[in-house]
């Protein structure tokens, strides 16, 4: 059947649950009530910490079959994710469904434990490297789900994603199973995905590198959640977690499109006292962020809130007031990992809170911009961020269709052209943000606005920005790069891309390469 | 003006959206020797694939060098907008390279006259030969300053505020003036240094240039911001225009403006201050006017 | 129709270029490329094709043929096979 995204989705996937298709931003609507974990009690005086990972996969009750989680606040600095699926691969556990909020390069090493059964099911946000291509060529067995962020948490809200244990790499954690993300030497900022998992998981495992004496404070994850807690040497590198200091980039092309899309912000309308907004972590998104600092100033101009994964540009903007709170899923570097211990205005959130389309309001439905990366985008405005043009998986869904649903402006940020290839074109090899929620597009090239934004055309015609039709855009591209042939795919579905709400926006289909 | 190295195919097809008045593909310094060859098939290439945004010229070696008389001979088929010789320093060399490019205009059917030229000057030499050279072709459109080699021929090195090259820089700008060609600042290669930039770019627009050289990207915004005329300049030369025209209405002989006198200089003044802001307003609309 | 008299190469494995190895092939082979390309499924007959035709603009009808292309347009590869045409004939 075709979805209103225009895709085309079987009735039924094998290794998935029933196919529910993708029919517009916020057509879905829920029913049911929410899941939660089993109750539990914790008599004074019995102790949480236990001797080791084996001790602690033997309590936690794993078995064959089960869903293990894990958070990717750790970056390329994680160690709990291989060191974990190592631990329970040696007690010969197998079948599990292996459902982190993301991967990154470093989760490579995992790949071994799926070729021998240890894990048969991967559902995530997205994944890179080798794992990336492996699960796009070889595959576990079940097809790979693809989750935004904040469908992640609505799915772990809506029982969809049941975690039966959840493993959470904790920078710093007390006795009785507190934590927080700012102390210690793997501080990695919020803990705002894990916090989800922590609250439904049936059972949660903290492991810690640093166990503190006494009541930890602040408190992320509270003690209430948390079962059982592991100390360990190390939990990750400090180096891989967040980057020292960020280097803005001299990419003139870079600059350019950054220049661009803050021109898009202050002509849109929006560009008010009291705005929210988005920032990605990208090189244009920052690089725009600092442009739009510029204009603040100049016209005496505050946001409300920020929000996002954070860097250190946006720590800047909070620092000078010129916005007012900052709320926080996931920090990039040092700064911002700093600034969320210090600064009483940088506030930490859960995922749930940030994006999940499912519950009675998040965070990104306020947003009045943001700005977004894409791999692809097409004629209809589909934006592509999970597979590379050869159909392999290279991305992460993360949060760009949750933000692009909620902002009243969604600037989707792309170079015309990678190499030869045009990245504007007539479709996206897979979609993961429809075109129904993005509204600008901006190239070094050119602009195009979505033709449902009028108003917003109207807007921008005053900005002196090269504004074009997205088919004009499309043909740049095509006669520097020349039209792309398309690539074999097989039949085989690979990969199930949920939008936000849980129904199906597009599939992988694995690559003839 | 901003310079592309002759042999970066990235650098040679994103050389047009960066909203420079000109470019220049590079042949000459930000070339190697051994990919003298490469670098003007590659911009003969390009001039003949891409069309771009503004006007695009081709600075080739000294005519006097191995390469210079291939460089024209390869990129002139491809026809570019003007043609940019390095340290020019006598009107024969500038004669030269116009009957060369009269021949490749007949030979691949361009209208005659069609390609331009200018040249750098980049010694004391060329300094005293600049009227000649910027008289010495209809074909010639500008001269410019090459500031290091410049600095370098007067055993001197370059300061800050480039008292060095004060001289030569006023001297370019009446041959420039007396011939009737524009005249082009030379390039401050330390991209970093925004602020000595700036500076440099003032001091120039003081001088009398009409543009400057950029090696970088980044650079261009830098320059439209000195250039553009602030918002009080636009509306000093507005009225100033409205009087003169009001006085042209009334036929009278005397325009004055709040009192004061207004002379034919200051309306040839506020026509150029409305030009230029029309000329940026082409890139950055919401700034000049 | 013009002989290759020597090997020669023209071009850079750097991003948006492609490297050429042109070698001379007895008359008669003709032409064979071989090309690596991270976009081989999209543009891996488009650029073979214009490889062979270049070299044919230039006489050439015989030769041996590497490309390693980096994401190079057509204008690149193109002056590209111009210079390593010019060098394999000087």
């Amino acid at each position: 059947m075709i979805n209103a995204a225009g895709r085309d989705i079987p009735a039924s996937i094998p290794g998935y649950h029933t196919v529910k298709p993708y029919r517009g931003p916020f057509a879905t609507q829920p029913d049911g009530r929410m899941a939660g974990k089993k109750l539990a009690a914790f008599a004074p005086g019995r102790q949480k910490v236990l001797a080791s990972l084996e001790e602690a996969i033997e309590a936690s009750g794993l078995k064959d079959g089960m869903t293990i989680s894990f958070h990717h606040s750790l970056r390329n600095g994680d160690y709990v994710i291989n060191m974990m699926v190592e631990a329970i691969a040696r007690r010969g556990i197998k079948g599990l469904t292996l459902a982190p909020s993301s991967f990154l390069d470093n989760n490579d090493k995992i790949i071994p434990f799926i070729e021998q059964g240890v894990i048969t099911a991967v559902e995530t946000s997205g994944a890179r490297g080798k794992l990336g291509k492996y699960l796009t060529m070889q595959t576990p067995g079940k097809p790979t789900i693809i989750r935004s962020h904040g469908g992640r948490a609505r799915a772990i809200e809506a029982g969809e994603l049941h975690i039966d244990v959840a493993f959470i790499a904790a920078p710093a954690c007390d006795r009785y199973g507190n934590i927080n993300g700012v102390q210690g030497p793997a501080a990695c900022g919020s803990m705002g995905y894990a916090m989800v998992d922590a609250a439904y998981a049936d059972t949660v495992v903290a492991i810690t590198d640093n166990l503190v004496e006494g009541m930890l404070a602040p408190v992320s994850i509270p003690m209430t959640q948390v079962d059982y807690i592991v100390q360990v040497d190390c939990i990750g590198d400090p180096k891989g977690i967040a980057s020292g200091s960020l280097r803005y980039t001299s990419n003139p092309r870079e600059l350019l499109i950054a220049d661009m899309a803050a021109r898009v912000m202050e002509y849109s309308g929006y560009f008010k006292s009291g705005f929210g907004m988005q920032l990605g972590a990208g090189a244009a998104s920052a690089a725009a962020g600092r442009f739009l600092r510029e204009k603040m100033i100049k016209q005496n101009i505050k946001a409300d809130f920020a929000i996002g994964g954070i860097l250190a540009p946006f720590v800047e903007l909070l620092e000078e007031g010129l916005v007012k709170n900052m709320f926080d899923v996931q920090d990039f570097d040092i700064r911002a990992i700093e600034s969320l211990r210090d600064n009483p205005s940088h506030h930490e959130m859960s995922c749930s809170f940030y994006a999940n389309p499912h519950n009675r309001g998040s965070i990104a439905n306020q947003l009045d911009f943001v700005i977004l990366a894409a791999t692809e985008v097409d004629v209809n405005f589909n934006v592509n961020v999970i597979t590379d043009s050869n159909g392999v998986i290279m991305g992460a869904s993360g949060g760009h269709s949750d933000a692009s649903a909620g902002a009243n402006c969604t600037i989707v940020v792309a170079p015309l052209l990678r190499g030869r290839l045009p990245m504007v074109i007539d479709n996206v090899q897979t979609i993961v943000t429809p075109g129904d929620s993005v509204d600008v597009i901006v190239t070094e090239r050119g602009v195009a606005v979505n033709p449902k934004r009028a108003d917003l055309l109207e807007n921008l015609k005053h900005a002196g920005l090269p504004l074009m039709s997205i088919h004009d855009l499309k043909k740049i591209g095509y006669e520097m790069g020349g039209a792309p042939a398309p690539i074999k795919l097989s039949d085989e579905i690979v990969g199930v891309v949920e939008y936000r709400d849980g129904t199906v926006i597009d599939v992988i289909r694995r690559p003839v390469l | 003006m901003m310079f592309a190295p002759g042999n970066n195919p990235a650098m040679l097809q994103n050389a047009g959206i960066y909203g420079a008045d000109s470019i220049i593909f590079d042949l000459e310094d930000a070339v190697s020797i051994p990919e003298k060859d490469a670098a003007r098939h590659l911009v003969a290439s390009a001039l003949k694939h891409f069309k771009y945004p503004c006007e695009v010229g081709v600075r080739i070696n000294h005519i006097s060098t191995p390469w210079g008389r291939d460089d024209l001979e390869c990129v002139l088929a491809s026809k570019p907008d003007f043609i940019r010789l390095p340290k020019g320093e006598t009107a024969d060399e500038i004669k030269l390279i116009d009957e060369i490019i009269s021949e490749a205009e007949e030979k691949h059917g361009f209208a005659a006259g069609s390609i331009q030229m200018m040249t750098a000057v980049e010694s004391p030499k060329g300094l005293r030969n600049a009227y000649e050279m910027a008289t010495a072709s209809p074909r010639m459109m500008a001269l410019a300053i090459g500031g290091e080699d410049f600095v370098t021929s007067l055993k001197t090195t370059k300061t800050k505020g480039g008292r060095e090259l004060f001289t030569a820089r006023s001297m370019l700008v009446f041959a420039a003036r007396e011939a009737g060609v524009d005249v082009i600042d030379s390039v401050f290669s330390d991209i970093r240094d925004e602020e000595t930039f700036i500076e440099e770019v003032k001091l120039i627009k003081e001088l009398g240039f009409d543009g400057k050289s950029v090696v970088n990207p980044r650079q261009i915004n830098l320059v439209y911001q000195v250039y553009t005329p602030t918002d009080k300049e636009i509306e000093y030369a507005q009225k100033v225009l409205a009087a003169y025209r009001e006085a042209l209405e009334r036929k009278s002989g005397v325009i004055s403006l709040n009192g004061k006198m207004i002379d034919a200089p200051m309306i040839t003044r506020a026509e150029r201050v409305l030009a230029y802001a029309a000329a940026v307003g082409a890139y950055r609309k919401e700034e000049a006017l | 129709m013009s002989r290759l008299l020597k090997s020669a190469q023209a071009g850079t494995v750097e991003s948006t270029d492609i490297l050429i190895m042109l070698a001379p092939a007895d008359p008669g082979a003709g032409i064979t490329v071989e090309l690596i390309s991270p976009t081989m499924q999209q543009y891996g007959e488009h650029i073979k094709n214009l490889i062979i035709k270049t070299l044919a603009s230039y006489g050439v009808q015989d030769a041996v043929v590497h490309a390693n292309e980096k994401g190079a347009l057509d204008y690149t590869i193109e002056a590209r096979i111009r210079t390593a045409v010019m060098r394999a004939l000087s």
